[in-house]
């Protein structure tokens, strides 16, 4: 639900923030020190990083047949690449 | 008619192969009519269910021309492809002869998932008294007539894919039981079927709703058990 939410918010801005144009520099002139666009953007990495996981782990077991535990370290692998990944790029937009 | 059925039957257990027998074309003739010409006059060590023969027991079930099927109720006119028939047994079970398979672990999975009543009343108490047109009643009643005959796991890819998992049949039963008010095991039951086994690894494929013979609909039942389990789940109370 959290997730649904997220890519409501963030579709609509994007698709409202595109109106006539935009680029890169008034992006990170809007972020830069933008505490709640960190927030919401951190919530966000959360989020993704909890429903991947879950679904890679399903494929993996279902269609890949791997054994419980290789799918469970798959979907903590994939869980920590997109919180590194995903949170490292919030940092680099709002600091 | 003289016409002649060309029909492939699965003959062995897990291997095996495919014998092919001619049998003599009849009008309304049923794939368990078909089956049972060729055990009585083609092939007598050819192994098979069926009781009572009328669409009632579900002992007829197999897989023909690539369906799950009761045998007794389905009509050759209309499931033949031309003049040929496959029939193979029940899929997502071993097989233990030719067209037998086994059941168990589909009546394990139904003890797994708590499909027992347990009520607490004595002979002692006055009836319960239920009303049919409570909501809860009628979606009990929605799921109760399943007699157990294995089509809609035999039709379920997720029951291929992830063996484990509990199943429409197994499910669909703790759905009704989850909707009776005199059962007094709700709890014990829910977490037996709010697991990654349970009702949470249904993809909503449909294809046991689409195939059950007594039009059940065991993907309406598991979505129910997903909404109860969500929610008990976020009151801490799962």
């Amino acid at each position: 639900m959290v997730l649904a939410v997220c890519v409501v918010v963030h579709l609509a801005t994007i698709i409202y923030a595109v109106q006539g144009g935009l680029t890169a520099g008034e992006i990170l002139g809007r972020t830069r020190g933008n505490l709640i666009f960190a927030g919401f953007y951190s919530v966000f990495v959360l989020a993704c990083a909890v429903h991947v996981p879950v679904g890679v782990e399903n494929i993996a077991r279902e269609w890949f047949r791997f054994g419980p535990r290789a799918a469970r370290a798959l979907a903590w692998a994939v869980a920590s690449v997109i919180l590194v990944m995903g949170l490292r790029a919030v940092y680099g937009v709002t600091a | 008619m003289d016409a002649l059925l060309k029909v492939r039957v699965w003959r062995g257990a897990r291997d095996g192969a495919f014998s092919l027998y001619d049998v003599p074309r009849q009008e309304s003739q049923t794939v368990l009519d078909v089956v049972t010409h060729i055990q009585r006059h083609l092939e007598p060590t050819l192994s098979y269910r069926y009781a009572c023969r009328v669409g009632m027991c579900g002992s007829c079930a197999m897989t023909v021309n690539g369906r799950p099927r009761w045998t007794c109720r389905t009509h050759v006119a209309k499931v033949a492809d031309g003049d040929t028939l496959e029939i193979a047994p029940l899929a997502n079970l071993p097989v233990i002869k030719d067209l037998a398979t086994d059941m168990s672990e589909f009546f394990d999975k139904w003890a797994r998932a708590r499909g027992q009543f347990q009520g607490s009343a004595t002979r002692h108490e006055p009836f319960a008294t239920v009303s049919p047109e409570s909501a809860e009643r009628q979606a009990a009643n929605a799921g109760i007539e399943c007699i157990g005959c294995g089509v809609c796991y035999a039709s379920c890819d997720v029951v291929e894919w992830r063996p484990e998992f509990l199943g429409p049949a197994a499910l669909n039963r703790a759905w009704t039981l989850a909707n009776d008010v005199r059962d007094v095991a709700q709890r014990e039951r829910l977490r037996a079927v709010a697991g990654d086994v349970g009702c949470h690894a249904c993809h909503t494929q449909g294809s046991c709703t689409e195939r059950c013979p007594k039009q059940l609909q065991p993907t309406v039942s598991i979505a129910g058990l997903k909404r109860l389990a969500g929610r008990a789940a976020i009151r801490g109370k799962l």
